[in-house]
């Protein structure tokens, strides 16, 4: 009889009940956007960090994120090469640099050069050619969602990077930057005549072990061996770039700000429209006292009537969410959603609604079974 | 506790002091002019208040120190009580309204059924348990509201005014229902009222003025 009584005291009044309901969608959903854009963004961040192949990331002292462009010298990889454990150290060049279109006009792009015959860091999701063409001379390997950006049609498409003729060899599919700014495969040393870097460095080297090989052990001797370089697991590297981009440009911040504002809209919208709900039934609950309820089985059907609409709230709130992720799947910032976030979501929509009863809970507390004879 | 007896004690009015008792299979009448207290004393004998002084001892517990909780529990254990107006769920059907007496105590759901049927037999409305209160004439609510003052099995019954929405013919039946209780289930009804077309169907009429009692009368037909 709660569950009847909850259920029937919230569609009794139709439009407070849509009131709610919209109160809890508006709410779940912007969480939704703002933690899914938090995923999104934290992936998209250190998306280069997780499809390289490395044991270990040899970095300059104090590189923020991926996109640092500090240098190294090369012969650092040397002597990283002479300890015992390490089988490769694979040098990455990265930079911006402009991209001539054949109409003329310019764009920039982001060039990522490794050896790709050690394969280090190279493209995936590879719709057209092979990574082997990349060897060939001025191959380079785009997206596909960058041709417009890059003034471009496909596969063989030429343009020129500082005076310096590229050949789109290969294209990929998915592989999107956060700026918007396209990223360029190509040969380690072409990505340095492209981005002016001097052939005595690199931005970075991948560093591979030899199996069954410490890694804790190999990692205080390149850090003792190799002065001013930090030496990072890639968990730490995509920790340290998806913490510099999400806070230490605020951007996460924002993002969580959003969320929160989300939550104490919805908090404040359910609690409201509880409350009033509850007031509108205080003669009942009146009644209820007086024909012998306890207090607690007043309150059971008040928060039944907050789980249901959580639940209802949640769902909506779900479809909408699932939608947007389509929407949103194939742009430069994804709206990520996990089974994790999603469970977290639920168990926040339900915090959120069984918290608004609250207010609900003392008003009717106060209530004076002996008012049922004054009415 | 006894359905023969269930006394109700001492609340002590300003100058004046009350002390009633009421007895299963007896129907009694609590009759004054407005403001003179019938209303509290109902709320008092009923569980609901708690007297400044004196002592009210249902079932032979004492309300003495007891908490809301504790006072809920009395009710819900030994009192029924029927309002004037009505006091029935909107969104409940009949039989969940009456149902609903019987959840707040956790009767398990068969039973629940099963006691539910009955009591509105017992009014006259096996036919009407689906219906809503919108659907029911005024008498046929006050008939669901006695069902569920009733299916918890109560000693005792409390009415305040619960004629008083009715027309006559209606009004009579009620009465009739809840003198049948009095006698048949030997409970003790006590009903508030104003009107003396009620006079007829009571054991016994208790006056009150002021907060006091002035008048007792016994009888039934001879106390119209």
């Amino acid at each position: 009889m709660v569950f009847t009584l909850a259920f029937r005291n919230l569609f009794h009044d139709r439009l407070r009940f849509i009131a709610t309901v919209i109160g809890i969608v508006f709410s779940i959903v912007l969480v939704t956007v703002q933690m899914g854009l938090y995923l999104g963004f934290g992936r998209t961040v250190t998306t280069m960090i997780d499809h390289a192949s490395a044991d270990l990331w040899i970095v300059p002292r104090g590189t923020k994120c991926f996109e640092d462009p500090s240098l190294l010298d090369t012969h650092e990889r040397y002597r990283a090469l002479a300890i015992s454990g390490v089988a490769e150290a694979i040098p990455v060049v990265i930079g911006f640099a402009d991209w001539r279109m054949p109409s003329g006009a310019t764009t920039p792009v982001f060039v990522i050069g490794s050896d790709l015959r050690s394969g280090g860091l190279q493209p995936w999701n590879l719709v057209e050619g092979r990574i082997e063409a990349l060897s060939t001379p001025r191959a380079v390997a785009v997206d596909r969602s960058y041709f417009d950006r890059l003034g471009i049609s496909g596969m063989g498409a030429t343009a020129e990077i500082r005076q310096q003729l590229v050949r789109v060899a290969a294209v990929t599919s998915g592989i999107r930057s956060f700026t918007t700014t396209p990223f360029v495969f190509m040969d380690v040393n072409r990505a340095r005549a492209h981005t002016g870097v001097p052939s005595s460095k690199a931005t970075y080297f991948l560093i591979r072990l030899s199996p069954d090989t410490d890694l804790d052990h190999v990692r205080s001797q390149l850090m003792s061996n190799i002065p001013d370089v930090e030496v990072l697991t890639p968990a730490e590297f995509r920790e340290r770039s998806r913490t510099f981009w999400l806070f230490g440009t605020g951007a996460g911040a924002a993002l969580f700000a959003g969320a929160l504002l989300g939550v104490i809209v919805g908090t404040v919208i359910v609690a409201q429209t509880l409350y009033s709900s509850t007031k509108e039934h205080l003669n009942e609950f009146a009644t209820l006292r007086a024909i012998g309820s306890s207090r607690r089985y007043i309150y059971k059907v008040i928060v039944w009537q907050a789980l249901l609409s959580a639940v209802i709230g949640f769902s909506l709130a779900a479809l909408i969410g699932a939608a947007i992720v389509q929407l949103t799947a194939a742009t430069a910032l994804p709206i990520v959603i996990t089974p994790g976030l999603i469970v977290g979501l639920f168990l926040l929509t339900v915090v959120m609604c069984v918290g608004s009863a609250i207010a609900a809970i003392i008003q009717v507390t106060r209530v004076d079974p002996a008012i049922a004879f004054t009415r | 506790m006894s359905r023969k007896s269930w006394a109700a004690g001492l609340q002590r009015w300003p100058h004046s002091g009350v002390s009633l008792a009421l007895s299963g299979g007896e129907l009694t009448l609590l009759m004054g002019p407005s403001g003179s207290g019938k209303t509290t004393l109902l709320s008092i004998l009923g569980c609901m208040l708690t007297p400044t002084e004196g002592t009210v001892r249902v079932c032979g517990r004492s309300t003495d120190g007891a908490g809301p909780e504790d006072l809920a529990l009395l009710r819900r254990e030994h009192v029924g009580f029927v309002f004037q107006s009505f006091h029935l769920f909107p969104t409940l059907s009949a039989a969940d309204n009456v149902r609903l007496a019987l959840d707040v105590r956790g009767e398990p759901s068969r039973s629940a059924k099963v006691r539910t049927r009955e009591a509105l037999a017992r009014v006259g409305l096996s036919h009407k348990t689906s219906a809503f209160p919108r659907e029911l004439s005024g008498g046929e609510q006050q008939r669901v509201a006695i069902a569920r003052a009733i299916v918890g099995n109560p000693s005792i019954i409390l009415a305040d005014e619960p004629t008083a929405a009715l027309d006559g013919e209606n009004g009579q039946a009620i009465m009739k229902i809840l003198a049948g209780i009095s006698k048949e289930q030997e409970r003790g009804v006590l009903i508030v009222t104003h009107d003396p077309r009620l006079l007829p169907f009571a054991d016994r009429v208790v006056h009150i003025e002021d907060g006091r009692i002035v008048r007792e009368e016994r009888g039934g037909a001879k106390l119209q």
